[in-house]
């Protein structure tokens, strides 16, 4: 076996930066967790005294953490609905359009803001959907009132799931219709000789060849279901609108980092994880049944 | 395709490019108006008078921010960091993704590996854990706290160790037959056809540099170390303190715009980079979709 090993040692050699990279900065991390088990003192780092499960009980008793999980379910329900259903429509109806040309560019005005970074996002919404922003003055036009989008509880996760799907929908637009143009054209001559229109055609050949990509996408964005969006909501939020739109994570960093209750932040963030990683294992066996995926 | 000119097709034709004009337009409209703004007089701006053409056309807020020293300084950082960044995940995963593309039987143990880089995309420690890892290893406050943890990015690893898949594997053995050892071959004869691959998760790399701003606020106690994302961050919550801290030369210039062209010059200028690439990005990064998953 040792034999074997040094007669490959080259390769194995080229395997120890990243091995040691991943270790430090991914592995050792996981240490780290025991001190949501700990009172943590960053005097005593790692020898903080033992406490059990205290830190869990006493986040899971805090009234604002359930309507966090709430926020977060909620958020996030709503964003992977709009992310299935909105590129799904536009790429059927962009698959419509026979020229190319103009096919690829619209194509490319869509895809747009899924490069730029939330920040960037931030900064312009905050501004269009400010008092004085172009969505308000546009809708004084019809005489609609000044809507606080980002201030007002009731309306802000509205907000986050609309601009999120906006941002977001280019890219399903590109992976629908690089399905969409793997289907046989055949099977569109053979309809249009039995008499079927367009609209048949779309319902009797076009969605059902294309169902499978809808499920392994929506499946997929089912291990984020616990992410409702750390960077699009830490950039628009504000107290005012905490008890709607805080959801785990930007909990955990104010908990967590701001007010530094570091084992109470690492209890909340390690009781995610685990529900994560379920639903990312889940999602990925799912995948892999229904649709055929794997990445590796 | 088949061509069908009955009257209800054309009128469809004619909803469906309105439907797709007003959806284009909605994704790019946003960026418009920021640009008018950041050209925009103070006046017209706080007015609300600003749609999608600059009134009072001016270049005060570009004057401004490219005079102000902090501006510069955290675009140096992001430069930095995207060049090192992006060599160093380059460098780590074409070294970890040529041994992994390998057979067992070539690399003993690939199947450990393989899971060792895997668990780190389904289960992390959270903030504080790594928060905690990055401040143990001496690193906050340091440009490679924002390099160092991310230095392998497992999921463009496995693109890449995809692509090596699909190479034919004669080049290699006949290599092997002159006397190429496997780091001579991975050089001489894997990279130069790597390039197309590599210029995918390379533009992954760069995008992801460029675009990060949390680790940046969270390893950074000093501001001047901040790369131009984390910079912008601060700059949406509290503009005019910043501006005043950074700027005590050009008061006069702070008078003459407000805060909303103010901000909306420099998240231009902080988009503008990806804005310029944009073309480029956009086939690799569907390019990058299609290598990323083997369908079974």
């Amino acid at each position: 076996m040792l034999n074997k090993i040094w007669r490959q040692r080259e390769f194995h050699f080229m395997l120890i930066p990243g091995v040691v990279l991943v270790f430090i900065f991914s592995y050792l991390p996981f240490y780290g967790l025991i001190i949501s088990f700990q009172d943590y003192n960053p005097g005593l780092g790692f020898n903080s005294p033992w406490v059990g499960m205290e830190n869990f009980e006493h986040v899971f008793h805090q009234p604002n953490f359930l309507r966090t999980i709430w926020n977060t379910l909620y958020m996030s329900v709503f964003k992977i609905i709009g992310g299935v259903i909105v590129p799904v429509i536009f790429a059927l109806l962009l698959n419509e359009v026979a020229r190319t040309f103009i096919k690829r560019t619209f194509q490319t005005l869509v895809y747009l803001p899924n490069f730029l970074s939330w920040v960037i996002m931030a900064g312009i919404m905050i501004d269009i959907l400010g008092s004085g922003g172009i969505v308000n003055s546009f809708l004084g036009l019809f005489g609609v009132a000044p809507i606080s989008f980002l201030g007002d509880p009731s309306i802000f996760p509205w907000s986050m799931i609309i601009t999120d799907v906006w941002k977001g929908f280019g890219f399903g637009t590109v992976v629908y219709l690089a399905a969409l143009a793997s289907i046989d054209p055949g099977l569109y001559e053979a309809a249009v000789i039995d008499g079927a229109k367009r609209w048949k055609q779309t319902l009797y050949i076009t969605l059902p060849l294309l169902t499978p990509t809808i499920v392994l996408m929506s499946v997929l964005s089912l291990s984020n279901v616990l992410n409702a969006g750390f960077d699009q909501i830490f950039n628009l939020y504000s107290p005012s609108v905490y008890e709607s739109g805080d959801i785990i994570d930007t909990y955990v960093y104010r908990l967590g980092i701001q007010q530094a209750q570091y084992s109470v932040g690492t209890a909340i963030g390690l009781f995610k994880s685990v529900v994560s990683c379920i639903m990312v294992t889940l999602s990925y066996f799912l995948a892999h049944r229904v649709a055929g995926y794997r990445i590796f | 395709m088949i061509q069908d000119k009955s009257l209800g097709r054309r009128l469809f034709q004619v909803i469906n490019y309105l439907i797709l004009i007003l959806t284009s337009l909605l994704c790019i409209l946003p960026f418009v108006n920021l640009l008018a703004v950041s050209f925009s007089g103070s006046a017209a701006v706080s007015a609300g008078d600003v749609v999608f053409w600059p009134i009072d056309f001016n270049t005060n807020a570009y004057e401004f921010a490219l005079k102000g020293g902090e501006f510069f300084q955290a675009l140096w950082v992001s430069v930095q960091r995207v060049i090192l960044g992006t060599l160093f995940n380059l460098i780590l995963m074409v070294l970890t993704a040529y041994p992994l593309s390998k057979t067992k039987t070539k690399v003993a143990g690939r199947g450990i590996y393989m899971g060792f880089f895997v668990i780190t995309m389904l289960f992390n420690g959270g903030i504080i854990p790594n928060y905690l890892i990055v401040v143990k290893t001496g690193l906050i406050d340091s440009l490679w706290s924002l390099i160092l943890p991310g230095a392998l990015p497992v999921f463009s690893m496995i693109i890449l160790m995809n692509f090596i898949r699909g190479l034919p594997e004669e080049i290699e053995e006949s290599a092997t037959i002159d006397g190429a050892s496997p780091l001579q071959i991975l050089i001489r004869i894997i990279l130069p056809l790597l390039k197309p691959a590599l210029a995918t998760v390379g533009l992954f790399s760069i995008v992801g540099h460029w675009n990060s701003w949390f680790d940046g606020i969270i390893y950074m106690n000093d501001t001047a170390n901040y790369p131009i994302q984390s910079y912008l961050q601060t700059l949406l919550l509290n503009f005019e303190q910043i501006m005043q801290r950074s700027n005590n030369d050009y008061t006069q210039l702070l008078a003459m715009m407000n805060v909303r062209t103010g901000r909306a010059a420099q998240l231009f200028l902080g988009a503008l980079p990806i804005l310029v690439v944009y073309p480029f990005l956009q086939k690799y990064f569907t390019t990058g979709l299609v290598l990323g998953s083997v369908k079974a």
